[in-house]
């Protein structure tokens, strides 16, 4: 079993996990963390072929090298800004919820009504 | 089996129960920890797959600033954990999510197995035209000129996230400076840490950019150490994160993008195309692009960490 067999593999694991992580994980920094596993999969996969790619005095193809490079970057920001965005989010409601009936359900359980859901 | 294939294996277990940890674990401080263990880990991965390049990108993003990102935001979202934990849906969703799961990462397994052989590849083509730059690291080339394009529209979208994150910013604080002042003991080992590493941070985010020319490195990651030392200065209170109003900070986050598109159509006026680079001139327009790069690298990436204005801008 050669590298590229070996942490392709764990790739696609990799992918799964996030994929899993993103759907049942309810906070959304958790959601953040499943995300960027997934990317962290992606990008291998990337890496995978362009280790495959190897020819000449390369140890690896360089162009999808330097797409993940810009991937990476791509990934932190768009990371960045969802942070920033659930810190408003939490600074506005006083909850990270993502659910579309919490602002609702926040200001009827100050009122005292309780926290029904829909 | 030889040694590095038991290596490579070993490795690959590892970063995956990572990986488990961060999806598992109860508290989102103790996951946070997890991924940038998994960040540093997957750089060794990248080092094996012959990307070393991608594995400086990754130990300096995956485990570094993500991780301090995280860590800041969780620390500050502690009270709302309760409330997510009582969200947790049910043993339907989750068993339908682990099947789904299951299944794409079954069919991504299938595709590694059955890749086509021989692999598609474009580094000849990298090769052949590696003489017209002067640049002797295949990935630079890539990056600065033969994807040139690329890089460009990623340093834009770092710009676009900044602006995003600025305009958070409660109206009253608006051009006034980002998170909240931080105090440490000025004695303290924080303290002494800050004044200890920033010049060798310096040093050595410089030679990063400075030997990417030949060997793996690059503005992304040279700039990425700079900001890491700012970062430290500003954590141990050492010295206030700047307003955001200021000129000469949006001059610097500007500088990059600026210089780039200016080069660009350069490139259309007097040469072949966008981004078009004369062949005599190359090496020294693709330094000064990096260094102008570097710069608002560092100053965009500080930023992003330090988040939206939460203060006026007198102290």
């Amino acid at each position: 079993m050669s590298a590229t067999t070996v942490f392709g593999l764990y790739a696609a694991a990799a992918v799964g996990l996030g994929l899993y992580g993103l759907i049942v994980n309810p906070h959304p920094l958790r959601k953040m963390l499943a995300f960027n596993l997934l990317g962290s999969g992606a990008f291998l996969f990337f890496g995978v072929i362009a280790r495959r790619g190897a020819v000449l005095a390369f140890g690896s193809d360089p162009v999808p090298q330097a797409l993940v490079i810009t991937g990476i970057v791509v990934a932190f920001s768009a990371t960045a800004l969802a942070v920033a965005l659930v810190l408003r989010l939490f600074h506005a409601t006083g909850s990270a919820t993502l659910r579309a009936s919490a602002p609702e359900t926040e200001a009827s359980g100050r009122r005292g009504v309780g926290g029904s859901q829909a | 089996m030889n040694v590095g294939t038991a290596f490579e294996i070993a490795l690959a277990v590892l970063v995956l129960g990572l990986g488990v940890w961060t999806i598992a674990a109860r508290e989102t401080s103790a996951a946070v920890v997890g991924f940038v263990g998994y960040g540093l880990l997957i750089a060794l991965v990248w080092v094996r797959l012959d990307a070393v390049d991608v594995a400086l990108t990754e130990a300096a993003i995956g485990g570094g600033l993500s991780g301090v990102l995280m860590l800041g935001a969780a620390a500050r979202l502690r009270t709302t954990e309760a409330q997510a934990a009582a969200e947790r849906p049910g043993p339907f969703t989750r068993l339908s999510a682990a099947l789904l799961s299951a299944m794409v990462a079954g069919a991504l397994a299938g595709a590694v197995l059955f890749l086509p052989d021989p692999p598609p590849t474009l580094a000849p083509a990298a090769a052949e035209n590696a003489a017209a730059t002067g640049l002797g690291n295949p990935v630079t080339n890539v990056l600065m000129a033969f994807r040139a394009m690329d890089t460009l529209l990623e340093k834009v979208v770092l710009l676009l996230a900044l602006v995003g994150v600025w305009s958070l910013a409660p109206d009253r604080f608006f051009g006034g400076r980002p998170g909240s002042r931080h105090q440490a003991d000025p004695r303290g080992a924080l303290a002494f840490v800050a004044r200890l590493l920033p010049p060798i941070g310096i040093v050595v985010g410089a030679y990063v950019f400075w030997v990417s020319a030949d060997y793996p490195g690059g503005a992304f990651q040279g700039g990425t150490i700079l900001a890491a030392m700012w970062l430290l200065v500003i954590m141990a209170g050492l010295a206030d994160a700047p307003p955001i109003c200021r000129r000469w900070l949006r001059l610097v986050l500007i500088a990059g993008p600026a210089i780039f598109l200016l080069v660009g159509l350069g490139g259309l006026w007097l040469g072949d195309a966008f981004l078009a680079y004369p062949p005599a001139y190359a090496k020294p327009i693709i330094l000064a692009i990096e260094v102008a790069m570097m710069l608002t690298i560092a100053a965009t990436l500080g930023l992003l960490m330090a988040g939206a204005p939460e203060r006026s801008a007198q102290p």
